[in-house]
């Protein structure tokens, strides 16, 4: 053949092969899909973000290999540990799997598949006290767990015990190495992954209870169940959801006789063994630093993220605050009185308050934002009645004789206020308004509460997985630090830049000492 | 003696009041085109709140003002008015130039700017037609070198010649000055009141209200003397002086003669 003829025929296959990979493709696209959902913060060992910041974990594992048995395409949902079965009856999904225990009360809001995992409750406490048999030993003690699950309903039921509910495992079981907490009462899986490899901890007592995880899903949707658990029983019994569990450390005998299988593990638990790696504590300052650095692609999302919705926030805060304020200055009184309204409800509650309202509460009277437009709003508007206030204080301090010369040659009272009044109120409100977006940049912290994963976002995914709260606090804190600069340095630039008419030409900045006229 | 013609400016039972205090009590005045008339009085005669009348700064509660044909009734004491005053106001404006004691320039402007902005804003010149006018006015007044400079760089008597110039470019058909020299230091009056005189050698219609007994007495075409917001006494300038037929007129002026 010759060399032509060699082309033509690579050429050729080429086509064909596309031609396979796109019919390939479209079938792919037609096939069907299964979303699942969970909350991967702080949520080693279940679903959670590694350290190269990819979705990992046991039962990430389980429910791909359990896509993968019933021919579909897993499509993962984020959702807050809170909303998970809200987001079910809403249709944002069609399971979650997220360590979702299978108790009576839950069985009557969802459908659950037949458990994956069987465990039990392991108390954890202080290396070197006295271990406990039972938890009517804890009476008067304070004990720390999570909120919604059975643990917590389990040191309920104990006369005497005080218990505390806590957002993250981590906080808890720190909160036991402060000696704040004298224990914490948690599942296995997650006692296993965050106290056992800390040396100041230790396992306390014989396993409590007896809890069993399941997929849940909506009420009613028997066909799916049906799907998952006979996918779940092929898992099963071709082994390999002993592989998974083993792999991850979390083959014990309660699951092995739950399954009838050997109590043995399958395979070494080459997983556990790497998170435990990876969030062990640094020996050297370079290794933390390195760890630090491994997680730049996150901490630039994050402060790109902090810095647009910043940005925006303070545009809208601007544009609102300044029509408020013109509104309470010039408007006719019934705008003035709404305007006064806004601006004293707005400053009189808090901005957490007023962002949960709005990314939680609107849902319900049918308003749905997303996270970064409910974070937006939330601080835009927030600022915008402080906004207000500055710029009506400028409006009044620019002198009443101004717009009378405006008006004495001709122009309205709007052509007044436009070309004459406002430009030098700008002026005024200039050094307020630069401050209020540097603490506009630092209370933006508190979008993290609406899922968003900005530098405080950032922070919690870090110190969770590194437990180095110390280290990871400075450097987000740095980072603020860093990002609120140049702004501090822009102010200042743009406040001379408009300082001009105190100048004569020629004069440089900052030479001006008084404004004394000159004679002429 | 030329033809009988309108006078360019007409006013009728002027009254304001101010929380029930009556300030103005029923003026009447009538200036003739081309004149220059200064009022005098004591501090609180109502002399400045005329003055502001006049382009409704204040709005009048009753009273008929005639500007160069815009008339302007503002009813009587028992009847409203029958026109929307505030929108004629506007209108009137237009023909009327304002030149206050704190000179009131935008200080966010430059000289030139400040000269420029109220034509261009309301449309009553290109860009570049402002531009060449201002320059225009800024040398007829003597400041054409500082016209890029910001009013705060500039003295008192600069700043008022300024705001001369700034009004004249609005291409009045009367110029009203509410004590324009009082804020200035003396030595730099006679500069400003120098372009009030060429003004009125060119033929523009001015209305002072001032303190300056001496320049009110050498440039002045006549006196308006009001006392407790009465015109008290309209006359030609020497005469008040030399022979002022009211007591309270000849009570004023002993402290300046």
């Amino acid at each position: 053949m010759t060399r032509r003829g060699k082309t033509l025929e690579r050429l050729v296959r080429r086509i064909a092969f596309l031609a396979v990979i796109s019919v390939v493709s479209v079938l792919h696209a037609q096939e069907k899909v299964l979303r699942w959902a969970a909350d991967p913060d702080s949520n080693a060992p279940f679903a959670f973000y590694g350290p190269n910041d990819k979705l990992t974990g046991f039962e990430y594992e389980i429910i791909t290999a359990l896509a993968r048995e019933m021919g579909r395409t897993p499509e993962f949902v984020q959702n807050d540990w809170d909303g998970l079965i809200p987001g079910l009856g809403r249709g944002l999904y069609d399971v979650v799997i997220c360590g979702i225990e299978i108790t009576p009360d839950k069985a009557g809001e969802v459908l659950f598949s037949n458990p994956y995992y069987v465990t039990f409750e392991q108390f954890v406490d202080r290396r070197g006290t006295v271990p406990i048999n039972s938890l009517a030993q804890l009476a008067g003690k304070e004990i720390g767990t999570l909120d919604q699950t059975a643990a917590l309903a389990m040191l309920e039921s104990t006369p005497g015990v005080v218990a505390k509910s806590y957002d993250e495992e981590v906080n808890a079981y720190n909160d036991v190495v402060n000696g704040r907490l004298y224990g914490v009462l948690l599942d296995y899986p997650i006692a296993k992954y965050y106290a056992a490899p800390n040396p100041k901890l230790q396992f306390s007592g014989p396993p409590f209870g007896q809890i069993t995880y399941g997929i849940a899903m909506t009420k009613g949707n028997v066909e799916l169940q049906q799907e998952i658990n006979t996918a779940l029983e092929r898992l099963v019994a071709s082994g390999e959801l002993r592989d998974i569990l083993s792999r991850w450390g979390l083959w014990t005998p309660v699951i092995a006789g739950a399954l009838g299988q050997p109590e043995q593990p399958s395979v070494p638990d080459t997983e556990y063994k790497a998170f435990v790696a990876s969030t062990a504590p640094p020996a050297t300052l370079g290794e933390r630093l390195l760890r630090f650095w491994s997680y730049w692609p996150l901490l630039l999302r994050a402060a790109l993220l902090t810095l647009e919705v910043s940005i925006l926030g303070m545009a809208l805060a601007i544009a609102v605050g300044f029509t408020l304020a013109v509104m309470r200055v010039y408007g006719p009184w019934p705008l003035r009185w709404a305007a006064t309204l806004f601006i004293e409800v707005v400053r009189g509650t808090p901005l957490l308050i007023q962002l949960l309202i709005i990314f939680y509460g609107l849902p319900n009277i049918g308003i749905k934002l997303s996270p970064f437009v409910a974070g937006l709003l939330g601080l835009g508007l927030n600022y915008a009645a402080y906004e207000a206030e500055n710029y009506r204080a400028g409006l009044m301090a620019v002198p009443r004789g101004q717009m009378e010369a405006a008006r004495a040659l001709g122009m309205t009272h709007p052509q007044g206020l436009w070309h004459v009044v406002i430009p030098q109120s700008f002026r005024l409100v200039l050094p307020p308004v630069t401050n209020d977006f540097i603490s506009l940049l630092k209370d933006s912290s508190l979008v993290s509460m609406v899922t968003l994963i900005d530098l405080t976002g950032a922070y919690n995914r870090i110190a969770t997985q590194t437990f180095d709260y110390f280290g990871t606090g400075l450097l987000i804190a740095a980072i603020y630090l860093l990002i609120g600069l140049p702004f501090v340095r822009l102010a200042r630039w743009t406040e001379e830049r408009l300082a001009v008419d105190k100048r004569r030409p020629g004069q440089r900045p900052g030479l001006i000492k008084t404004s004394r006229p000159q004679v002429g | 003696m030329t033809v009988e013609s309108e006078p360019l400016l007409c006013v009728n039972e002027l009254r304001k009041s101010f929380d029930e205090v009556e300030i103005l009590k029923g003026i009447s005045l009538t200036v003739e085109e081309g004149d220059l008339v200064s009022i005098i009085g004591p501090s609180g005669c109502g002399k400045s709140t005329f003055l502001r009348c006049l382009n409704f700064l204040e709005i009048p509660d009753a009273g008929r003002i005639a500007i160069a044909g815009v008339t302007i009734d503002c009813g009587t004491p028992d009847q409203p008015p029958p026109v929307d005053v505030k929108k004629r106001a506007h209108e009137m404006r237009q023909h009327v130039g304002m030149v206050f004691q704190q000179f009131n320039l935008f200080p966010h402007k430059t000289i030139l700017e400040n000269l420029m902005l109220a034509p261009t804003v309301l449309k009553r010149a290109s860009h570049d037609e402002a531009e060449a006018n201002g320059l225009r006015l800024l040398e007829k007044v003597g400041l054409a070198d500082l016209r890029d400079r910001y009013p705060a760089t500039l003295s008192g008597g600069q700043q008022q010649r300024a705001a001369i110039a700034r009004a004249l470019a609005m291409n009045p058909q009367v110029m009203l000055y509410d004590e324009p020299t009082s804020a200035l230091d003396p030595e730099l009056v006679d500069e400003v009141l120098q372009v009030m005189r060429d003004l009125d050698a060119e033929g523009m219609t001015q209305i002072v209200v001032t303190h300056e007994i001496r320049f009110a007495r050498d440039a002045s075409d006549y006196i308006v003397f009001m006392e407790g917001g009465h015109i008290v006494e309209v006359s030609d300038e020497d005469e008040i002086f030399e022979n002022p037929k009211d007591e309270r007129t000849r009570r004023f002026l002993r402290r300046f003669i």
